[in-house]
């Protein structure tokens, strides 16, 4: 918290810094505030960024390298015969030194010399946070006091404020570029490590799923596989039970609305299918564990069959009710953007209504619709909740809707929930299954945006 | 030949056509039936999910209390007579229910019928007890009628979710139990009650003692931070790239990222916290920060899109005229655009917020999914939200969990409706037509 209060401190000062710009620029203007470059505000928005950007960069600096540096003295404070054990062993100490710092619970007997590091740490960590809220504020005080010196009437102020927004605006653009580039790079980067250990090729091509690596050398069956293509075959099948529930309803409902409904079913029909876009994935995953499995089980049971309690059928069928709203608005948007001429061309042939839509709107609106139809598609391969909550978690390789398959962002999530050490294989392979679902579903919408818009601009 | 058949074969053609006309109107009727059904197949499953959401859940709102008597024993509560709140706050009120249940069933004998017994209260019955105490010490000494929870079996019983003709190895709730329960039943010792634990207690393994406040404020804060990071970065790019980005490559660049960006899956977003946010700058785990800051990075491009059009919507005549009378670009786009296309702007930022405030995925990657009993007090505490607690209460296997699941659900999609209807009040109140 100590930090909010800094940012509280660093907002009142940037305040006060206005005012103090704002008065000073009309004591300096001698009463006529025409003879200012700028008007008064932006003399007083100058003093407040001066005030306020190098004291919060240089906040936001320490707080990126405290913790580093903190933890670099405490390591070089620690007797030589610590300092030399191995990387895992050394970082399991480390937290525990936190932990008795910050007073939480500790694994281990704690000893003199570990409570003095723990001491020690909680009193750097201490120093270092009084000195940065001293030195932050004592920057903002000096930004507050030179900015206010070179306040004259020839300064351009406005100027000056209007380039330093607009280097804010670019940045401010860029961040949507950094997260690309950091999604790549994280999933890159942590899938390299995984594929130092696991080839590539009996990743993606293995037939056998069973992520439990070994905890001693010795250990007996759990050599850990890693082949994932019975992942991406049980989300394709989810997947296309999803598809084979949303494209019929979804398609239908956007023909019925776009050409067939009177207005006024329309604006209450609509509104009612944006919730079922809007209703959260984990309450679909609830339905589908809770109300839709156990039905499909009992249906099931009673025609003689033997239905998995996760099976597939349940997860795609409330993923296919789930994206059902993505297909019918994306599509009814495509088919409205049929020229009118198309429509009266077919009419005025004599075609019925139905064979104007079948035989000339839809051919029309063909690549539009198959656009929607990939983006509905890579929203359902993303998917997680609904499967982490209603399908299987063994990795079977199988075409039978009724039996449990898992997916890719199942085993993501099971891999990552929980305590593991970072760099095992075992948590590595998430991030390369997220780097195939990453790669996947980008490819399909960079395929369905292009698509769309060609569509767009062949109407247009 | 051909004079002689003409008419039969117009007449025949007549037919033939009066006959396909027929099949057509047919297949148009179909056709249109079909477009209904998908409709009504839509409409009726949106109503089957939240139909059995609010039937099932309805229930958690209220808990079943029982009345004892117990004789507030002043050599129990407070032996040495000091008043002091502490030492009345630590005595074994537990012990006084489980005294007072004794007598009321005298002939219950043997360690295991005295457990069960005593099972039929709450784990947190005592609680209620102390609270009383502590609101009002006079009573101590004095034989006083309280409501306390009751056990999560006791509280599903009499709610009618266990079938009590069911064979009894069937049932979690055993003979006796109900023996007891119809007896207390008929004292009129038994009432179900408003749920307040419900909404003011943080999680719980005892369902009866499980709330959802703590997941509330955990959500509040998460929103928070997203907010206070989306808002303010997602108005200056939307203003950046609409009102003052040369056409070019990069521009290019960024537009088509953000729309991609805006279909990635929101699990990547999770896996890229925890490699960047966690892993690297080595924020808290758990905290709401780093949830915050995940979500704002996955509803910016939503925002941006949003303030986009939002801009966009603002005929150029307006910033024509205020260039005129000599605004710089700037003062154009504070002074004028965005004040008009302010309204446009928080609609598309609470619809952010809708989708980011039922958003589960990416936080169960940043160790968002722990058992918090504690409701958070800041940014860095260890927090979950309100999905995150669904999801972890869908896995319990208590019996009376499902209805908790389905309580919070209620009130998740409560707090859903709520930010819609405001977003839609707001677009109805401000929009412009120009």
């Amino acid at each position: 918290m100590n930090s909010f209060l800094l940012i509280a401190i660093l907002l009142v000062l940037a305040s006060v810094g206005y005012q103090f710009g704002q008065r000073r620029a009309r004591s300096v203007s001698g009463g006529h505030p025409s003879t200012l470059h700028s008007r008064p505000q932006y003399y007083g928005f100058y003093v407040a960024l001066w005030c306020g950007i190098p004291s919060v960069l240089l906040m936001a600096l320490w707080l990126i390298l405290e913790p580093h540096v903190a933890e670099w003295m405490l390591i070089s404070n620690l007797p030589e015969d610590i300092q030399s054990l191995p990387e895992d062993r050394l970082s399991l100490l480390l937290n525990d030194v936190k932990n008795l710092a910050s007073g939480n619970i500790v694994s281990r007997e704690v000893d003199a010399s570990l409570q003095a590091a723990a001491d020690g740490y909680a009193s750097v960590r201490q120093i270092g946070n009084a000195a940065m809220t001293v030195v932050a504020i004592a920057i903002a005080v000096l930004g507050l006091a030179f900015a206010r010196k070179r306040i004259s009437p020839e300064l351009r102020a406005r100027n000056l404020v209007e380039r330093t927004v607009s280097v804010l605006m670019i940045i401010a653009s860029t961040i949507a570029i950094l997260t690309t580039i950091g999604i790549v790079m994280s999933l890159l980067f942590e899938a390299m490590r995984f594929f130092a250990r696991v080839p590539w090729y009996e990743f993606l091509f293995g037939l056998e799923w069973s992520p439990q690596t070994a905890l001693r050398a010795d250990q007996v069956g759990a050599s850990g596989a890693f082949g994932a293509i019975p992942l991406f075959a049980g989300t394709l099948l989810i997947t296309f039970i999803a598809m084979c529930v949303a494209v019929p309803i979804g398609l239908f409902s956007a023909i019925y609305m776009s050409e067939y409904a009177p207005q006024r079913m329309r604006a209450i029909v609509k509104p009612m299918l944006e919730i079922l876009a809007g209703v959260p994935t984990v309450v679909y995953g609830f339905f589908a564990a809770l109300t839709v499995a156990p039905f499909i089980r009992r249906t099931g049971e009673s025609l003689g069959m033997t239905v998995s309690s996760e099976s597939a059928l349940a997860a795609g069928v409330v993923m296919g009710i789930m994206i059902i709203p993505f297909v019918s608005s994306l599509s009814d948007d495509v088919m409205n953007a049929v020229p009118r001429a198309l429509r009266d061309g077919a009419f005025a042939l004599g075609a019925t209504k139905s064979e104007t839509i079948k035989q000339v709107i839809f051919p029309a609106a063909l690549p539009g619709i198959v656009g929607s139809l990939l983006l509905a598609m890579s929203r359902a391969i993303g998917e997680t909740m609904i499967v982490v909550m209603a399908a299987g978690l063994a990795a079977n390789l199988t075409a039978d809707p009724l039996e449990a398959v898992t997916t890719v962002t199942v085993q993501i999530v099971t891999l990552l929930v929980g305590d593991q050490e970072f760099d095992s294989a075992k948590t590595l392979a998430a991030f390369a299954l997220g780097l195939v679902l990453f790669a996947v579903t980008l490819t399909l919408n960079v395929i369905a945006l292009n698509v769309v818009r060609r569509y767009r601009e062949k109407y247009d | 030949m051909t004079d002689s058949t003409a008419p039969t074969a117009a007449l025949r053609r007549a037919d033939l056509s009066e006959e396909r006309l027929g099949r057509r109107y047919a297949a148009e009727k179909r056709f249109r039936a079909y477009g209904l059904m998908a409709i009504f197949a839509a409409l009726a499953i949106l109503g089957l999910l939240i139909g059995t959401i609010v039937l099932n859940g309805y229930t958690a709102f209220v808990q079943t209390h029982i009345a004892v008597p117990v004789y507030l024993d002043p050599q129990v509560i407070d032996p040495q007579d000091t008043n002091d709140p502490q030492i009345m706050g630590r005595a074994d009120y537990q012990g006084l229910l489980r005294t007072s249940l004794r007598d009321r069933f005298p002939d219950v004998s043997g360690r295991r019928d005295r457990l069960k017994l005593y099972g039929i209260l709450s784990n947190g019955a005592g609680l209620d007890v102390r609270d009383a105490v502590l609101s009002d010490p006079s009573i101590i000494g004095t034989t006083q009628t309280l409501w306390v929870k009751s056990s999560d079996d006791i509280d599903s019983l009499v709610k009618g979710y266990i079938d009590r003709t069911l064979p009894e190895s069937d049932r979690r709730v055993k003979d006796n139990e109900i023996v007891w329960i119809e007896a207390l039943e008929a004292d009129g010792a038994i009432e179900t009650q408003f749920n307040t634990t419900f909404f003011t207690a943080g999680d719980s393994r005892e369902p009866e003692q499980a709330g959802i406040w703590g997941a509330v404020v955990g959500s509040f804060y998460t929103l928070l931070i997203t907010l206070v990071l989306t808002f303010p970065i997602g108005v200056l790019s939307a203003v950046y790239l609409e009102e003052f980005a040369p056409k070019n490559k990069w521009t290019d660049l960024i537009e088509v990222n953000i729309n991609n960006l805006a279909a990635v899956p929101s699990i990547i977003f999770g896996l890229l916290g925890l490699a960047v946010f966690l892993s690297i700058f080595g924020l808290p785990r758990s905290a709401p920060l780093v949830g915050g800051m995940v979500l704002a990075l996955m509803t910016l491009p939503t925002i941006i899109i949003a303030a986009r059009a939002a801009l966009k919507a603002v005929p150029p005549s307006i910033r024509e005229a205020a260039l005129g009378v000599g605004a710089s670009r700037l003062q154009v786009v504070t002074h004028h655009v965005l004040p008009l296309a302010l309204p446009g702007i928080m609609t598309g930022t609470i619809i952010g917020m809708a989708q980011a405030l039922g958003e589960t995925a990416p936080l169960l990657m940043i160790g968002m999914v722990a058992f918090i009993v504690d409701i958070p007090g800041g940014v860095t505490d260890p927090a979950t939200v309100l999905p995150v607690q669904i999801f972890l209460w869908a896995d319990a296997p208590e019996r009376a969990f499902v209805e908790k699941t389905n309580g919070a659900i209620m009130v998740l999609l409560g707090f859903l409706i709520l930010m819609n209807a405001l977003a839609v009040l707001l677009r109805k109140r401000f929009e412009r037509q120009w």
